[in-house]
């Protein structure tokens, strides 16, 4: 594989994985605006396990650990994160990311506003495997009772009450485990550049994640994958055929049309690519193979 | 002596807060969603105003110096930022309240607009990156260091003047709500569209009307940082702006007044937080006020309980 070729493997990778640590929350109705946050934390436990100068453990046991660490963090704010909704939601989240990035720009043994270096390096094969085994689990999530309870949630949260589901027990794990695929996204992140800044995870790391599960569907399971390889081929595609044409404005400016993309997107599919009435039509007509064939789609 | 000093220069800056925290709180009072592109506005005009300034428009900068001449550029950019910005907006508008209209019976499907909003602080950020690259564009201020003392204090005179224009605007949009027609229109949308499409309240009309006051406030905003702080670039937008938002908060969603006086605050507390402890540590007493608020008393200083509680 060439190293262009691998390079945007791993991107399209690490966003799969960020954006399955969204969806689970947003499928039962809660907006996260702070991936960044979350991945910072993943990427900087992770960092520190590992590092000799720090705990000194094994890779993998780093990259437990951080997940670990990340999802109890998570955990413990999911809590305090129930009592908002709609828009105090999406801006407590933001709040929390930029207050994570403001800690760890402050903390000396991080390496401060400098970066941190990470010892061990994680190849590509382990990223692939990772993310291929995250979207297996969320595909698993969603088709037990936690995740039917999940997009009860979404569709109406007072009738999920009366039919006597956990509201409250469903959002904190769905927020939880999101933490978790989100600590374990920024732990390969650190493993595999083996470097981590706070100023990588910003703003726009955060919205663009949001955007990769809206735009895909948070109705389905296949949302954030769709759209995570969406976000990450198109540009790349105009990028090249820019080239080909021998036009480098348009390979420069092409997140300009990206953005115009994403309006249009809002207004003739606005509930995201993949919904699940696609995916039951896509279903019935090819009787045999649901799954098969919705994935044909992307 | 010194720390009143750096009060003086937290409410300059605050200044510039309230308008960005008015307009967010404008569009969330009244059709109760988090508009991100007032960041992206906000940044468009700053940028288009150090563009006019240093004749880096993409035409018509010999028309402008013609007209102003060199030293009087700075008038023409706040014209050109000014028109730019309304345009945006109610380009805006139309991708983002109208398809809110049509209602999608399910909890984010509703953050159609914040996603339309979220593409487009992209779509603007990257038109600026590729005409004046995503460096630091820097300015000349026009007013060179126009300064007077007051005891040993030293004020400028552009931040005065933008912070007695800033509290001036708002005490317009004040007045227009209070008292005019359109404002009673407006405040009959923010209570409730359908009813006040029965009652005769021209809906589709008075809402690009919410978007261009916004973008108004961003436009000046954008322009009176420029001038005062002479350092842009295309992500002054992610950065400053965003600010706004926890003193949006602060003060209460859909409260005109509580975000005036958020947006002073978190001006004081970034100026004396970088005073005190440092510049790298200025996001956490913000951001971190923002949580704090946000999970015990999300109504903030002013608000109202029933904004923004709902779906979107």
């Amino acid at each position: 594989m060439s190293g262009y070729l691998e390079s945007q493997l791993i991107i399209l990778c690490l966003s799969i994985i960020y954006a399955y640590g969204i969806f689970l929350p947003a499928a039962s109705g809660q907006l996260n605006l702070g991936a960044a946050g979350f991945i910072t934390l993943g990427a900087y436990a992770s960092g520190w396990f590992n590092l000799s100068d720090g705990a000194g453990l094994s890779m993998p046991l780093s990259i437990l650990l951080a997940m670990l660490f990340t999802g109890a963090i998570s955990f413990m704010i999911a809590f305090p994160i129930q009592r908002t909704r709609g828009v105090y939601m999406v801006l407590a989240t933001f709040a929390f990311a930029e207050v994570v990035s403001g800690l760890t720009i402050n903390m000396e043994f991080l390496g401060a506003a400098a970066g941190m270096p990470v010892d061990d390096h994680a190849p590509v094969t382990t990223l692939v495997i990772a993310t291929i085994a995250v979207v297996l689990f969320c595909f698993y999530l969603m088709s037990t009772r936690l995740g039917l309870a999940l997009r009860s949630i979404h569709d109406d949260e007072s009738v999920s009450i009366l039919f006597g589901v956990n509201v409250r027990l469903a959002k904190v794990a769905a927020f939880t485990v999101g933490g978790m695929l989100m600590g374990l996204g920024g732990a390969l992140y650190g493993h595999h550049y083996n470097y981590i800044e706070a100023q990588a995870f910003n703003v726009l790391l955060s919205i663009y994640i949001l955007l990769y599960v809206l735009l895909g569907g948070t109705q389905t399971a296949w949302g954030p994958l769709v759209g995570a390889i969406f976000f990450a081929v198109v540009p790349e595609l105009i990028r090249n055929l820019a080239i080909e044409i021998g036009s480098t404005w348009l390979a420069d400016s092409r997140f300009i049309f990206f953005g115009a993309f994403i309006v249009m997107m809002m207004v003739v599919r606005p509930e995201g690519v993949v919904t699940r009435a696609m995916q039951d039509r896509l279903g019935s007509r090819f009787s045999s193979g649901r799954r098969k064939n919705s994935g044909d789609e992307e | 002596m010194l720390l009143l000093q750096q009060l003086i220069n937290g409410l300059m800056l605050g200044g510039l807060y309230v308008m960005v925290a008015v307009a967010f709180t404008l569009i969330i009072g009244m059709l109760n969603f988090l508009n991100f592109t007032i960041p992206a506005l906000f940044m468009l005009a700053a940028v288009m105003m150090w563009a006019t300034m240093t004749s880096n428009l993409p035409f018509g900068n010999e028309t402008l110096t013609e007209i102003f001449g060199e030293a009087n550029l700075w008038i023409g950019g706040i014209i050109v930022a000014i028109v730019i910005v309304s345009l945006a907006s109610l380009i805006i508008e139309r991708f983002t309240y109208r398809y809110m209209k049509a209602k999608y019976g399910d909890a984010t499907e509703h953050a159609l607009p914040l996603v339309s909003s979220l593409g487009f602080l992209i779509m603007f950020e990257h038109m600026v990156i590729s005409g004046y690259g995503s460096d630091a564009l820097t300015v000349v201020s026009p007013f060179g260091n126009a300064t007077f003392e007051i005891g040993s204090l030293l004020f400028s005179y552009p931040q005065v003047i933008s912070l007695i224009l800033s509290l001036g605007i708002v005490f317009m949009l004040h007045y227009i709500i209070r008292r005019t027609k359109l404002g009673r229109a407006l405040r009959s949308i923010a209570e409730r569209p359908e009813t006040a499409t029965l009652m005769g309240v021209d809906v589709l009309r008075i809402v690009p009307i919410v978007y261009v006051i916004t973008g108004l406030l961003c436009a000046i905003a954008g322009i009176l940082f420029t001038i005062n702080y002479t350092t842009v670039d295309a992500y002054i937008g992610d950065t400053v702006a965003t600010v706004a938002i926890a003193g949006m908060v602060l003060g209460g969603l859909g409260s005109v007044w509580g975000a005036v006086i958020g947006g002073l605050m978190v001006g004081i507390l970034e100026v004396l937080s970088i005073y005190i402890v440092g510049a790298d540590f200025v996001k956490v007493p913000i951001w971190g006020l923002l949580l704090i608020i946000l999970i015990f008393k999300p109504t903030g200083l002013f608000g109202h309980s029933a904004i923004g509680k709902g779906k979107f």
